[in-house]
């Protein structure tokens, strides 16, 4: 009896001791916080420090010459009532996002898993094959083959067929632009979740299938459903995240193509929109509200996926 | 032995229509790339003919003969350019590798006060990329003092989000009991993260690398950078051919040129990506 008593902590708040014991093994991990030192003083700066920076200036009026002033709100409100064009912005990246984020997400899904089915010879041509568009990043090819003139590889050779009897001016005409740059962000849209995913189908534990089809898992649909993706999760959610952020960020890839801006900015997106101001009209305080917005509606796009996919064959 | 897994629930009929279907889509994936290969090697007379063709009739190769003439007209000499591109190239990618690793090491291996939360904020920085953020970037940059020198290109990618996530993930591999073994016979930290963990995690570098590399080849026209003598060859590529069509032949050897390095860098080191890919999953 005597002796639980002499052992028993002296009486101490219970937060006072919590911090005590963090702070005693913070302090015997001390190297380790010097470990990641250099790392995340640059994360802080150069990542943490941009949004706090564009949440900041996205109050004010700033024109870089004079110094900011605060307006409150103003920024957000001219946006949605005194902008016309952010609104063609925000529609065209809503589309692209709906359409790569999703759209990009299944192909990737969908070529990883069938590619998976090959030989490991095959299956690693066909990776560089479907992979290699994100890789070369040329742009550039596809304003020849969409060319205006006859000249270019899709005019000229529907031409030839005679599926149209005048040559179709892709990039500048306002009904093609959209289109066309839907299906050249598509071409590319097989990114780092693609490569991903390749690699988790081949970590899949074969065991499985055997065991699935005893059960009665009766092709390779259900096969994929009830056993492939449940085990994949990890990878599915971080292959989300990576279509997400990119679909989000559609704007160089587009001026590449049609120009900047394009025609009667048909497919203005945020990110240059975003540009346009900051770069070319200096109104650095509207840009960084744009910033805010942009940012904001990718993280909380991702953070809503993630949640979804949590879902997935449960 | 390796056991040889029997093959469930898979028809031919599947399989046949599998690979048919892939090879289809697999030709619209490549068409570009083939058109802009075969383009590169036409002479003028065959770019502007109808009805246009992916390969041509006479392979010639001016085009690429031009190019080199091209460059050793340039204003600033052409190894200048190339050498550019390589210290942006080596000195960012061996910072990413060395910022990533050690920083990954103290989280992936251990457990102290603030772990999880440097963690959930690491993986919460996935979720929206540098492009976006270009402005307060630059203006950070600006007070920093980097503008006009390589270190603006260089040092952001010491502290990308993705490449600590990817190396983080494939640590987690190593038993949390090896280091702490380690530990108990005496081993220091550096010890450790030198002799254990380092070597093991030799494709998750290379991973690295490579990403870094097709980052860092591509970024050509930056906004950070106006001096002639620090730009990029991905720059002086683009301005060879920003002359417009009088160039068009020389543009499709530069185009090819450009796609080359990172597609034959992704070919040698494929099989250590897909390891390390395998490893990039978000838990919990």
């Amino acid at each position: 009896m005597t002796n639980e008593t002499q052992f028993a902590p002296k009486k101490q708040s219970f937060l006072g001791h919590y911090m005590k014991t963090k702070l005693r093994e913070a302090w015997n991990n001390k190297v380790l916080y010097l470990f990641m030192l250099p790392f995340m003083a640059l994360f802080i700066t150069l990542t943490v420090l941009p949004v706090i920076t564009a949440i900041y200036y996205g109050f004010t009026y700033f024109n870089i010459l004079e110094a900011p002033k605060f307006i409150f709100w103003d920024n957000y409100v001219r946006m949605f009532i005194a902008d016309d064009l952010f609104m063609t912005a925000f529609r065209n990246t809503m589309l692209f996002a709906v359409i790569l984020g999703p759209g990009g997400y299944i192909l990737s899904l969908f070529f990883a898993w069938l590619i998976n089915e090959l030989s490991p010879k095959v299956r690693a041509v066909l990776t560089l094959v479907y992979y290699a568009p994100t890789l070369a990043n040329v742009y550039v090819v596809w304003k020849l083959i969409f060319s205006s003139d006859t000249y270019g590889l899709l005019n000229g050779n529907l031409l030839k067929l005679g599926l149209i009897t005048q040559n179709i001016r892709w990039l500048e005409d306002v009904t093609y632009i959209v289109p066309c740059c839907i299906i050249v962000l598509l071409w590319s849209s097989l990114g780092v979740s693609f490569l991903t995913f390749i690699a988790g189908f081949q970590n899949v534990d074969r065991t499985l299938f055997e065991a699935g089809a005893l059960d009665g898992v009766k092709n390779r649909w259900q096969e994929l459903w009830y056993i492939t993706l449940p085990y994949m999760r990890p990878q599915m959610l971080f292959g989300a995240i990576m279509s997400i952020t990119s679909a989000f960020s559609v704007g160089d890839q587009i001026t590449a193509l049609a120009g900047y801006p394009t025609q009667d900015y048909v497919a203005h997106t945020l990110l240059l929109h975003i540009q346009d101001y900051g770069g070319s009209r200096m109104e650095m305080g509207y840009a960084c509200a744009l910033t805010t917005v942009l940012f904001f509606l990718m993280v909380i796009c991702n953070k809503l996926i993630q949640k979804i996919i949590y879902k997935v064959g449960e | 032995m390796a056991r040889r897994y029997k093959k469930v629930n898979r028809s031919l009929g599947g399989d046949i229509a599998t690979v048919l279907f892939l090879l289809l889509i697999g030709a619209f994936m490549v068409l570009p790339m083939l058109y802009a290969i075969g383009s590169s090697f036409k002479p003028n007379d065959e770019l502007f003919r109808f009805p246009p063709t992916i390969f041509p009739q006479n392979w010639v190769t001016t085009n690429y003969t031009d190019l080199f003439v091209l460059m050793n007209t340039s204003w600033v000499p052409f190894t200048r350019y190339f050498f550019n591109t390589l210290f942006i190239t080596a000195a960012g990618t061996i910072g990413q590798i060395v910022c990533c690793s050690l920083c990954a090491f103290a989280l992936s291996l251990h457990r102290f006060p603030g772990n999880r939360f440097i963690t959930k904020l690491i993986e919460l920085a996935l979720m929206f990329n540098g492009a976006v953020l270009w402005i307060p970037s630059y203006m950070i940059m600006s007070s920093l003092g980097f503008i006009n020198t390589q270190w603006a290109l260089i040092v952001p990618v010491f502290s990308s989000a993705m490449g600590l996530h990817l190396i983080r993930s494939f640590m987690t591999q190593i038993p949390m009991a090896v280091v702490e073994a380690a530990r108990v016979d005496g081993a220091s930290h550096l010890r450790v993260f030198w002799s254990i963990v380092m070597p093991n995690i030799k494709s998750a570098w290379l991973t690295l690398m490579i990403f870094a590399v097709q980052g860092l080849w591509n970024a050509g026209a930056s906004i950070y950078i106006q001096s002639e003598s620090l730009k990029t060859i991905a720059y002086a590529l683009q301005q060879i051919i920003s002359v417009g069509i009088a160039r068009a032949g020389v543009g499709n050897a530069v185009t090819v040129v450009m796609m080359a390095v990172p597609i034959v860098m992704f070919v040698i080191s494929q099989s250590n990506i897909i390891e390390t890919m395998a490893t990039s999953g978000m838990k919990d």
